[in-house]
């Protein structure tokens, strides 16, 4: 409290801009920017690492499924569900009219052949894993995948219809190697 | 200021240095405290207390603890069966996070009942809030370590709120995981976190209690100190009674460690996790339940974000949504109500919380929550205006003293036997 400044400090008349105004925002200028260049690389280390990115696709036999079936596989760490459907679940995605769908999005938009539904089987709205791929599982009101963390259904082609969730469960990248492999990623 | 101590030339020698006597004796021995404060100011060193367990216990834990996908597990079941006396310092550690969340939430709602965060301690109060969003991130972290399957499906259940931030939102989780899910670099740096933030923790601490210093304490009466007649010294009075209040809470504590050690946890966390199972009905610790019944009572993600993040945001500034120029609900006989009604409130949605988003649970849940903020947002406003308070006593040493007829300042509070009043010992 008592400490204060000798008199040869407050140098200028007021309102008038000095030297020492100058250095002082110069010095704090070049401070934040140091600042801002320290704290980069420190936020950067977090994102996710160069052998993490790496592992990035994985291959698939599907030669086993039989129609109506479901599988459960693993990418990135992720369920991805490859499911064969039916021709019935088909005509079911294909007959909603997109007004019907808060996430609006064609089936065959979503699918490269008919007949297989490949989608990463992560419910959009907290993460959770839908149930619908095992035999005996609820698949909800949709005859999709059912999440019950929070009650999201999901219909035949993965899209979203009634819960929190915001969007439809995402597609991958795919591509069919041939008849029997593919590969995603 | 001078200490008994002081008659050593030593100690003089000393403080003369570094006044760590002189500083010692002045915020925990000499310091005036109102001479009416009842149990209810226990909470607060308790608290403190609780935060101390935590981190010895902590600290010890990880010794034996590998933040690993692969090892996670298995180090706290090496520490729960190998490491002599590991199955104490986990269990201590596991259900005194939940004691503390107890003391804290009984801290807060002594603050509510006598109107404590009101001026002069409103940033006593903000730091208030920033503990409990610190604590309630280090108890989530650390509920991660274990890795046990409520471990994983709580980690990615709550990073994915992140989600919900509009354009960023993806990014920001991927960054936060390390990778495109919860995985280890996720375990590796929530541990890392998970050290950090009870040091955080201590810092904020230290200037709550310094605002708290500055100011002083309120009392049940909600009245200012007028004069050295409405206080008695810290020591002995205070810590002796605070000590009493340390018995309980021990005993307590040691109920649950040695007789119910997993009553509060999930069974199923001691599942390893599976990244490709979720369990069937995944809930968060009690401690979260209410905030977790307001997340899932707004039909919508960012929706039901925005309201969770809010019902704690919102403590932010209670002080200047409750008007009223009184503070201790002794003397705000409608507000009295209020208070206990809002306590119900919030027990109904941790119970909801605890339930299935299904048939009548989502009509309560929307119901409760919509009071929560109706409590903060319309009641407080408007009853600040129209309730008409009792007179408040001249001074808390006329108040006291009509009231007991002696000096007895530090037994139950004037009002204890009403019923309806926190005061009672608990
Ligand atoms: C604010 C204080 C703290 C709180 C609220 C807290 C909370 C928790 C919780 C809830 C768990 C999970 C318990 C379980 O189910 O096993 C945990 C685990 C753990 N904590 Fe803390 N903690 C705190 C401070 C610390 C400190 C300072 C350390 C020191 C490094 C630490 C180290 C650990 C370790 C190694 C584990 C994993 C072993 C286990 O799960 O028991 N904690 N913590
Ligand atoms: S995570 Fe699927 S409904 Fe919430």
């Amino acid at each position: 409290m008592a400490d204060t400044a000798p008199e040869s400090d407050q140098a200028s008349p007021q309102g008038e801009e000095t030297r020492r105004d100058f250095l002082i925002l110069a010095a704090g200028a070049m401070s934040a920017m140091a600042a801002i260049g320290v704290a980069w690389p420190l936020i950067e280390t977090m994102n996710p690492s160069a052998d993490v990115l790496a592992l990035s696709s994985t291959e698939v036999d599907i030669s086993e499924i039989e129609v109506g079936q479901s599988v459960t596989v693993k990418w990135r760490g992720k369920p991805v569900f490859i499911r064969r459907r039916t021709q019935e679940e088909i005509d079911a995605a294909r007959a909603v009219p997109l007004d019907d769908l808060s996430d609006p999005e064609s089936d065959e938009a979503r699918v490269q052949q008919a007949e297989w539904l490949i989608l990463v089987g992560v419910c959009t709205h907290l993460g959770c894993i839908p149930l619908g791929n095992k035999i005996g599982d609820p698949r909800g009101d949709f005859g999709g995948w059912f999440c019950p963390c929070h009650g999201s259904h999901y219909d035949t082609s993965g899209r979203i219809r009634v819960g929190p969730a915001p969007n439809n469960l995402a597609v991958p990248e795919y591509e069919f190697l041939d008849d029997t492999l593919v590969r995603i990623g | 200021m001078t200490t008994p101590l002081h008659r050593y030339r030593i100690v003089q020698w000393i403080d003369y240095r570094l006044p760590i006597f002189s500083w010692t004796n002045e915020h925990l021995v000499e310091y005036p405290a109102p001479r009416n404060l009842n149990y209810w100011w226990n909470f607060g060193s308790l608290a403190g207390i609780m935060l101390v367990v935590q981190i010895i216990t902590g600290i010890i834990l990880a010794m034996h603890y590998t933040p690993h996908v692969d090892y996670a597990f298995n180090s706290t079941e090496h520490i729960m069966r190998d490491v002599e006396w590991g199955w104490m310092m986990r269990y201590l550690h596991a259900n005194g996070a939940s004691m503390f969340f107890v003391v804290v939430y009984i801290h807060i709602f002594r603050g509510f009942y006598y109107g404590s965060y009101k001026s002069p301690r409103e940033i006593l109060w903000w730091m208030g809030v920033l503990i409990l969003f610190l604590m309630m991130g280090s108890s989530f972290l650390g509920y991660v370590l274990p890795w046990g399957q409520m471990s994983f499906w709580a980690a990615t259940v709550i990073t994915n709120l992140i989600s919900a931030i509009p354009w960023i939102g993806e990014t920001l989780v991927q960054w936060l995981w390390g990778g495109f899910s919860v995985a280890n670099p996720t375990l590796n740096r929530f541990f890392s976190l998970h050290y950090l933030l009870p040091f955080l923790l201590c810092a904020v601490v230290f200037i709550h209690l310094w605002a708290l210093h500055h100011r002083k304490s309120n009392n049940p009466l909600g009245i200012d100190v007028k004069s050295p007649k409405d206080t008695i010294p810290f020591s002995p009075y205070y810590t002796v009674k605070d000590l009493v209040g340390l018995g309980v809470m021990f005993f307590v504590l040691a109920i649950f460690v040695f007789y119910l050690p997993n009553f509060l946890g999930e069974s199923i966390n001691y599942i390893k996790a599976d990244p490709l199972v979720t369990p069937p009905h995944i809930v968060p610790e009690w401690y979260f339940l209410p905030y977790y019944a307001i997340l899932r009572a707004v039909p919508d993600k960012l929706g039901g974000v925005i309201a969770m993040v809010a019902s704690i945001a919102i403590l932010f500034v209670l002080p200047w949504l409750d008007t009223s120029k009184v503070r201790s609900a002794r003397f705000r006989p409608i507000y009295k109500q209020f208070f206990w009604i809002f306590l119900a409130d919030c027990f109904v949605l941790g119970w909801v919380g605890a339930n299935p988003v299904e048939g009548s649970f989502i009509l309560i849940g929307r119901i409760a929550t919509v009071y929560y903020f109706a409590h903060f947002l319309i009641i407080l406003p408007l009853l600040g205006k129209f309730e008409r308070t009792k007179p408040l006593p001249e001074s808390i040493h006329q108040a006291v003293l009509a009231k007991k007829g002696g000096a007895d300042a530090s037994g139950a509070p004037p009002d204890s036997s009403a019923g309806s009043s926190p005061g009672g010992a608990a």
